[in-house]
């Protein structure tokens, strides 16, 4: 292709990555920099349906100047970073400086709110990005064994829980372990012991998440795959089975090593979304046993009073995390092109 | 009833924003013959439960013509107003709050005084309805609401239990009904890990006489014995819940009373009195539904509760034009005319010309007359909200003990107030 062609023909993408992801990202640093200006606050009476009381408010006319002045708010740097709310810097060296074991020193550290969440977060991504990639393998392999008849309908209910939206989805599960619910009372009664709650329990309520997350992302690893099956060399295949090969050396030997690359891409895909899990732990109610980065992001935002500069500090973090998640990854994928080329 | 639960949190949680088409478009029939406006953008956001939906209604009455009338009404509704009201001109010409949310509308002064709109179209408000920060009227508030008792008269009546005045009490009644094997977890309770259980150490602190802050600061002091105190109280009542308790809001809470496994609880005055008004809900609860005066805790007279008011707002970055159209139309939705409505009446502890108190408003008028706590509309009371919301279910399960707790309680309001400019 030619320069200039290409040029034009990536133009359009390119001002939308811009518009759409290089302009977000520089906001978001930004913000993460600043703090809200120094309140004034002054007394007042306050007077309602139930009397008068003195009170503190603040005095927006006051700050009106100063947010007029440096309407991004006071320069922070990289205190915010620093803070209890993110890295906890201080805390940590505390908590480093005054251990008796490895053991305390870990749990006074996920006692910290970013701690906590990456303990989930990574817990999370690690554990289900590997079982739905091999989960959607195996489906893949069973449905393309299937009857042509028989393989519309399968496909399709294979599907399905890609097709629920993840916050419905969750939400009809959370009803379902609820120890009144049909899966949470089948659970009490397999395990003799009728206050068993899986909402109650921590180790349980993570199982219980991660094995929703690997439900509902598997057949996007299915699909996936299923198009790989279709495009495999026939004559391959037919040849090992001449060589005596058994079903399981020719998922060895040929399938695998023919659909490698589509494993790379899902486990990129999966792994950043993965990073990113939030809809589980809203749909489940779950924040008293599991966060993650974008959930204390969300939190942020939606208290009584929203903290914007946090909420943007931990997207910085989630996007460096991602980042570090993925060059693994994207360093092999360079590494093949190059090999290629 | 589980599946229209499923469904309605499923709406609220995903759908707000059709919230906005469905509502619309509700009531446009009764035209705008009351309302008297004849030109403006009239849009309201707030809070989602029957009494606020009355009010929302009786608003777009006034639509027709040249006027507009939009309300969203959801759960969801302080995660959007802020940033609705913040740009000029504004989405949102007016927001439903309560004293807690009015705050973050002061905060970032978003809303403007009414004083020359309640001297021209509010002559009939009453002195009471008039909410003034610093002199000057910021809403107007149509109801009351606070926490009280809510519980099965016939169980305790059974059981040969007097209704608790006390928490203690409550504690000792449940030990008795679980002992006698009458209900395995007999205390209910929105202890969802968030907003909730944080109203619930609000109330509990109170109750015990506690200061959230250093008088006139920022500063906050809850370590200390009346902390402890509410903690061990909380911990206490939740051994008598369903082992769920973490995940249960109001809803979830009163969907267990509604079925008949809880028998006392500490429930919004707002809920109570159409609590039983769902399909499939036994006679038995329907008629055993009594309700009772807040409770008081550690002998302290002052009850564990708190007092609220629901109000609306005038937003200030919209034209004068809109802003009188949208002060016009919720005195409009909030004509004392809409108590006529049987239903209506019950709905709420109004605070409207004419209103007679149903049995169900018993339970706010006590908190009220024991001299109860508003919750405080403090600058900076969201943020410790938040971080009571986040640390307390570490105590709750057990992980920490309470001082760590309420150490960590501290530690994240500091973090978090720092950021917002009220530490330094």
């Amino acid at each position: 292709m030619k320069h200039s062609t290409f040029f034009w023909f990536f133009l359009p993408t390119a001002l939308a990555m811009l518009l759409f992801i290089a302009f977000p990202i520089v906001s978001v640093v930004t913000q993460s920099l600043h703090t809200a200006h120094d309140q004034v606050i002054v007394e007042v009476e306050n007077c309602g349906p139930f009397g008068c009381t003195k009170e503190v408010k603040v005095d927006t006319e006051a700050t009106a100047q100063l947010k007029a002045e440096k309407p991004l708010g006071k320069w922070a740097g990289l205190n915010i970073y620093f803070d209890r709310s993110h890295l906890a810097t201080a805390e940590v060296a505390q908590a480093w400086r005054s251990k008796k074991s490895f053991g305390e020193f870990f749990s006074s550290i996920t006692n910290l709110p970013f701690y906590r969440a990456m303990s989930f977060t990574l817990t999370y991504t690690f554990v289900v990005t590997p079982c739905l990639i091999i989960l959607g393998f195996m489906i893949a392999v069973a449905v393309n064994a299937l009857n042509q008849k028989l393989k519309g309908i399968v496909i399709f209910f294979s599907l399905l829980p890609m097709i629920v939206t993840p916050l419905i989805g969750s939400l009809i599960l959370f009803w379902m372990i609820d120890s009144r619910g049909i899966l949470g009372n089948a659970l009490q009664w397999l395990a003799g012991d009728p206050n068993l709650s899986l909402k109650a329990s921590t180790t349980l309520t993570w199982i219980m998440l991660m094995v929703y997350g690997v439900w509902h992302a598997a057949p996007f690893a299915f699909v996936v795959f299923y198009a790989g099956l279709q495009t495999l060399p026939q004559d391959t295949l037919e040849s090992a089975m001449i060589d005596g090969a058994t079903r399981w050396q020719r998922i060895r030997y040929v399938i695998i090593p023919h659909i490698m690359p589509l494993v790379t891409f899902v486990a990129l895909i999966q792994l950043m979304d993965n990073f990113r899990v939030l809809e589980p732990i809203v749909g489940f109610n779950a924040e008293a046993h599991a966060t993650s980065l974008s959930w204390i992001i969300f939190n942020d935002l939606s208290g009584e009073t929203r903290l914007l500069s946090s909420a943007a500090t931990t997207s910085v973090l989630t996007i460096v995390g991602v980042a570090i998640l993925l060059s693994p990854v994207l360093v092999r994928t360079w590494r093949d092109f190059n090999r290629k080329a | 009833m589980l599946k229209k639960f499923m469904l309605a949190s499923a709406m609220t949680v995903a759908f707000t924003g059709l919230n906005f088409a469905a509502n619309s478009t509700a009531a446009l029939a009764d035209g705008h013959a009351k309302c008297d406006i004849s030109k403006g953008r009239i849009s309201i956001v707030g809070n989602e439960f029957p009494a606020i939906q009355t009010v929302g209604k009786g608003a777009q009455a006034c639509a027709g013509g040249d006027v507009t009338v939009k309300a969203n009404l959801t759960a969801d509704h302080q995660k959007i107003n802020v940033a609705g009201m913040s740009s000029t001109p504004a989405e949102y010409t007016s927001a439903i709050v309560a004293n807690s949310s009015i705050v973050a509308l002061m905060n970032d002064d978003l809303i403007r005084p009414l004083d020359d709109y309640v001297a021209k179209y509010g002559k009939d408000l009453k002195k009471n309805q008039l909410v003034t920060i610093d002199g000057k009227v910021m809403a107007v508030a149509f109801m009351a609401n606070a926490q009280h008792l809510v519980y099965r008269k016939d169980v305790l009546e059974k059981a040969g239990i007097a209704p608790p005045k006390t928490y203690e009490e409550m504690l000792a009644a449940a030990k008795m009904l679980r002992d006698k094997g009458i209900a395995q977890n007999p205390i209910g309770g929105a202890y969802k890990a968030g907003w909730n259980i944080a109203q619930e150490f609000t109330n509990m602190y109170l109750g015990y006489g506690g200061e959230f802050f250093k008088a006139g600061t920022a500063e906050v002091s809850i370590n200390n014995d009346k902390g402890a105190a509410a903690l061990k109280m909380m911990k206490d009542l939740a051994g008598y819940m369903n082992a769920d308790y973490l995940t249960h809001d109001s809803n979830l809470t009163n969907a267990e009373f509604r079925a008949g496994n809880v028998i006392m609880m500490n429930m919004w005055g707002s809920r109570a009195a159409t609590l039983t008004d769902a399909d499939g809900v036994s006679q038995e609860v329907k008629d055993g539904l009594a309700v009772g005066a807040p409770m008081t805790v550690g002998g302290g007279s002052v009850p564990a509760t708190t007092l609220w008011w629901d109000g609306w707002t005038v937003s200030k970055n919209i034209s004068d034009e809109d802003a009188e159209a949208t002060f016009k139309s919720l005195m409009a939705g909030i004509d004392p005319s809409i108590l006529s409505d049987g239903e209506v009446a019950k709905q709420a502890v109004w605070l409207l010309d004419g209103y007679k108190p149903t049995p169900a408003a018993e339970g706010v008028f006590a908190a009220a007359s024991m001299g109860t706590k508003p919750y405080p509309m403090l600058p900076f009371q969201g943020l410790l909200h938040t971080a009571l919301g986040a640390e307390l279910p570490d105590y709750m399960q057990g992980k920490e003990d309470a001082a760590k707790t309420l150490a960590d309680i501290e530690a994240a309001y500091i973090a978090a107030a720092k950021e917002q400019g009220f530490l330094k």
